[in-house]
């Protein structure tokens, strides 16, 4: 199964790189335009992507389960959702980036509320893009953006932490 | 940008200085999770770049300022679900909605929808937290956004 499906990967991905090709030696312009995007997103990603995992393994080797346990785990209670937004609010690169983040803390022993609202909060709380954006938009659109999703966040990742300790949810091992 | 990379240099520096054998531990654990998302990786590259072929700038300013409030903002909570940009082009382009005319609530659902809800990165999350999970989560955001977009409609008087 698994096997058939990376046979289809690198089929597909032989296919889109061909095309490539072909737009750039036939001057073929949507060819050219999907080729611009798909450089300067990798250029974006890989100037993020290195400094994330270098991060992430440094996590994973120096930081103790305890501690993880401790602050972000069962007992963490309201304490442990104000740090893990704060340490969202740091963190740059949004989604991609939060989530193998939000894996490792899971596996350190971090409850799924904390894991979720960490992913939440990593889009939407990020200190500054929303310096960013509130020089775009102002200051009362960014905060009752901030003010509306944060509390829901929260809300919702508590709720679907029930509902999956119901279901016995266990993540995806070796990632 | 480079903020993250002096500190992530830095911590990686004293990591190095208090111990050899876990900064190296730590650099190849880095690259053994970074080679297993990989392939899923340029997967979505391909599919990002496509998307934004379909959904370049014009296309996105004609759909989010020509039709009736509620269509606008429909279509910016998809617009913003299906495409993945970085908050460095998101927000000029908002801005420049803005002053074209569109209302701070569809640019709202736009944006949020584009930080929160992710079906470009869809392969990636699901690597990680499994197919059920990354639905019910992306559906919830989607709907946050929705909330987000409302109560912004109501403080700058779109709505009523």
């Amino acid at each position: 199964m698994i096997k058939k499906n990376n046979i289809t990967r690198i089929i597909f991905i032989c296919i889109y790189f061909l095309f490539l090709a072909i737009s750039f030696f036939t001057g073929y312009q949507p060819g050219k335009e999907i080729a611009f995007n798909l450089f300067s997103f990798l250029a974006y990603m890989l100037k993020i992507l290195p400094c994330a995992f270098i991060l992430i393994g440094l996590f994973e080797v120096w930081v103790k389960r305890e501690l993880i346990e401790k602050h972000l785990g069962e007992e963490s209670g309201i304490k442990g959702y104000i740090w893990i937004t704060l340490f969202a609010g740091t963190i740059a690169g949004g989604l991609l980036v939060a989530f193998p983040i939000a894996y490792s803390l899971y596996n350190k022993g971090a409850k799924l509320s904390i894991v979720f609202t960490y992913i939440g909060a990593a889009a939407i709380c990020r200190i500054p893009m929303t310096l960013f954006e509130i020089s775009f938009m102002g200051v009362k659109f960014s905060m009752i953006r901030l003010l509306v999703s944060l509390p829901l966040v929260i809300v919702t990742s508590i709720l679907l932490e029930k509902y999956l300790i119901k279901k016995n949810y266990k993540m995806v091992k070796g990632k | 940008m480079v903020v993250t990379y002096s500190i992530t240099g830095l911590i990686l520096f004293i990591s190095f200085i208090i111990n050899k054998q876990k900064t190296y531990k730590a650099i190849k654990l880095a690259l053994v999770k970074f080679k297993k998302i990989v392939p899923t990786f340029i997967t979505m590259l391909i599919f990002v770049s496509i998307i934004l072929f379909l959904f370049p700038d014009e296309v996105i300013s004609n759909y989010l300022s020509n039709s009736s409030k509620i269509i606008s903002l429909l279509l910016a909570s998809l617009i913003g679900s299906i495409t993945l940009m970085p908050g460095f082009v998101a927000f000029p382009l908002s801005g420049i909605l803005l002053s074209k005319g569109v209302p701070y609530m569809v640019l709202s659902s736009f944006t949020t929808t584009l930080m929160m809800v992710g079906i470009i990165t869809f392969p990636i999350e699901r690597e990680y937290f499994g197919v059920k999970v990354t639905i019910i989560r992306n559906m919830v955001s989607f709907f946050i956004a929705l909330t987000v977009a409302l109560v912004t409609g109501i403080f700058f008087g779109e709505v009523f």
